[in-house]
């Protein structure tokens, strides 16, 4: 069995609003698998499905092999999760946080200390501060060693990077990518783009339903059109005068950048400079980009909200 | 176990570490207890006393004279308007208007029967009943008074056969504070213990902490006791505290064990406690379950018994009454403190409390849910 997390047909509604609409997919052993996708995908959800926190309405999901509803036991045991939001008590300190943790897992730091060494020791110097007193990237730091200290064969995170700064940005995905490296399976939601990279696979969720699995190079590979990356003096004219150019097929914001994605195939380039210029666009720069899997998500968004309506 | 050890060391540290608990758990009770104990006395300390004399005879003022020399009456005027006596009444100056009518004393002589009226304010009914009791105590005394008098001497026991003599047994001179404290102390630990536990499991819902401890494999069970032993042991070192000072500054008689007290005292937290962690379980924010535990927390405060005698209410407030733990506690409370009763003495109420505590602890376990 390589299947580390299977999930079948899972469904999953709060009243009326679909969460999740009858998903499927599997990961593997070891696998570092994403959830990309805005706020209100259903990322959440099928998380708290797969920690036995939600049952869920229809559809069966197994974490390595046991049953996500009835082995609920099981899992608790095998599977560690950082919710989204800051879980560990505010008002105990980081040490007391990893001890109670240790403990209800009927396990102490010591026996599981090599599993969260490498992140541990950065906290470690400010082992008798208040949880609350940490910094965003402290806090996930400890999170996530409270998450580890039972040695988990799987690993759940829930936007662990979420109000993070760059640089812990970084060094989190480092450690998620040496934990990988210990044979723990990770399943971890992300809103961010740039994220997905890393990840092995990665899932493109939007409101419950999930566009596409691929590695994150093969999905942007399979991206056929061209994209341009445009710039001007005036950002904010220069993104409603393309919205109203003719040939436009989608143009978004791309950090300083606008990714400008034409209905025509040929003379892309040309057409949009002169455009631009009889809009009297000062210092405008147009060049062509690799597509990367935020232009892909970009994509497949506009498509299926075009083919919703 | 350990696990339960570990949840009780966690729990003791985070109520610690809260600024606001110490004081919470030590000055607050005392002030309380030395404002409410001296204030919500039912003793009469000062009946204001309006006479309206319209006789104006050596009886009527050996009456007067013997309101006036009675503890507590204060005679603030003396009229002859009825108009005037009664607006004292009205603008809330006199509690009392004593009326005595014309011709009294010629009455009282010619037809051996004579009458007096008294107005009494209302407003606050038990105090209408003290003043009503005592100034007829006041004019059956006078009665007597005028029987020796106008009767040969020797008569005066003749007219009166049965002599009535009594004792107040358990509060001789019936003190009202040694009455009122074991009330009020049960108020204080109820409210510190139930408001504890209830706004805890809460609190780890608001702050998302449920959430870590729910993927854990610790039982519900374990985590319900490792909420309830902590605000447990809390609300009985504070009864301690409370059965201290109460004995320090109110001189608070304990004629029971305090074994049979504590025992008790115990059981009985087990179902306040419960009762909190349940309505825990069931709300989702502090706001929630602030507004139910209030809701209860003044039924049961006023159905207890503490101001007004449980036995004095109607048949279905007293069925009604079953569910309420201040009932049986307050009972108990006074039971051990001013007669001295042990177990045997409380047998119903031992019972009650425990299949209370049984049943909605059971309740609690049950309707914390690890999944949502």
């Amino acid at each position: 069995m390589h299947e580390s997390i299977q999930v079948k047909n899972i469904t999953k509604t709060y009243d009326k609003v679909i969460a999740l609409n009858s998903i499927n997919f599997e990961v593997e052993k070891g696998e570092l698998f994403g959830l990309i996708g805005p706020d209100g995908a259903g990322k959440t959800t099928l998380l708290r499905i797969l920690t036995s926190l939600l049952v869920p309405d229809s559809g069966e999901a197994f974490m390595n092999g046991y049953h996500v509803v009835k082995d609920y036991k099981t899992i608790r045991n095998i599977a560690g999760y950082m919710p989204g939001r800051f879980s560990l008590y505010q008002d105990l300190t980081v040490e007391e946080n990893l001890e109670f943790f240790a403990t209800t897992f009927g396990t102490t730091i010591s026996e599981n200390y090599d599993l969260i060494k490498d992140i541990y020791i950065q906290i470690e110097p400010f082992k008798t501060r208040l949880a609350g007193r940490l910094s965003g990237g402290m806090k996930q730091k400890l999170a996530l060693s409270c998450a580890l200290i039972h040695k988990p064969e799987i690993l759940v995170l829930d936007e662990p990077t979420t109000g993070v700064d760059a640089v812990s940005r970084k060094e989190f995905w480092e450690m998620l990518i040496r934990l990988k490296n210990q044979g723990i399976t990770i399943i971890v939601s992300t809103p961010y783009m740039d994220e997905a990279g890393m990840c092995d696979r990665v899932a493109l969720m939007q409101k419950g339903d999930i566009l596409q699995i691929d590695t994150p190079e093969d999905i942007a590979g399979q991206f056929a059109k061209k994209v341009f990356a445009v710039k001007a003096e005036n950002v904010y004219n220069l993104l409603r005068d393309i919205q109203a150019f003719e040939h436009t097929h989608s143009v978004y914001p791309f950090g300083e950048y606008l990714h400008y994605i034409s209905k025509t195939t040929s003379n892309i380039k040309e057409e949009l400079s002169n455009y631009l210029d009889s809009k009297n666009h000062k210092s405008v720069k147009i060049m062509t980009v690799k597509p990367d899997i935020e232009d892909c998500f970009m994509e497949l968004m506009t498509k299926t909200v075009n083919n919703g309506e | 176990m350990r696990t339960i050890l570990y949840i009780l060391q966690k729990e003791f540290i985070l109520v610690f570490r809260d600024k606001t608990m110490l004081p919470m758990i030590f000055f607050m009770p005392i002030i309380q207890l030395i404002i409410l104990v001296n204030a919500a006395t039912f003793e009469m300390k000062k009946i204001d006393m309006v006479v309206l004399d319209q006789d104006m005879s050596s009886t009527s003022r050996k009456l007067i004279s013997k309101f006036g020399g009675a503890p507590f009456y204060v005679i603030k005027t003396r009229t002859f308007s009825a108009q005037e006596a009664e607006d004292a009444l009205k603008d809330n100056t006199a509690d009392l208007v004593l009326k005595i009518p014309a011709n009294f004393e010629r009455d009282l002589i010619r037809n051996d029967k004579a009458n007096v009226q008294l107005l009494i304010n209302a407003i606050d009914a038990v105090a209408a009943g003290l003043i009503n009791a005592y100034s007829t105590n006041i004019i059956s005394d006078f009665n007597k008074d005028v029987l020796a008098e106008w009767h040969d001497l020797n008569q005066m026991n003749v007219d009166l056969p049965l002599d009535v003599s009594y004792r107040y047994w358990f509060n001789p001179t019936l003190e009202y504070k040694i009455y009122m404290l074991p009330g009020i102390l049960m108020i204080l630990v109820t409210i510190i213990g139930m408001f504890l536990s209830a706004l805890n499991i809460v609190r780890e819902k608001e702050l998302g902490t449920i959430e870590q401890i729910n993927v854990t494999p610790i039982r519900k069970h374990h985590f319900i006791i490792g909420k309830l032993l902590p605000f447990l042991i809390i609300a009985m070192f504070e009864l301690a505290f409370g059965l201290i000072a109460g004995r320090l500054l109110f001189d608070q008689p304990i004629v029971g064990s305090l074994f049979v007290l504590f025992t008790m005292a115990f059981i009985y937290l087990l179902v306040a406690l419960g009762f909190g962690l349940f309505l825990s379980t069931i709300s989702n924010n502090q706001q929630q379950v602030m507004f139910t535990i209030f809701f209860f927390l003044l039924v049961f405060i006023l159905m207890s018994g503490i101001f007004t005698p449980v036995e004095s209410m109607p048949e279905w407030a007293q069925h009604v009454n079953i569910i309420n733990p201040f009932k049986y506690f307050i009972r108990v409370l006074r039971m051990i403190m001013l007669k001295g009763s042990g177990f045997t003495d409380m047998m119903k109420e031992l019972v009650s409390l425990s299949i209370y505590g049984l049943i909605i602890l059971s309740l609690a376990v049950w309707r914390y849910r690890k999944t949502v």
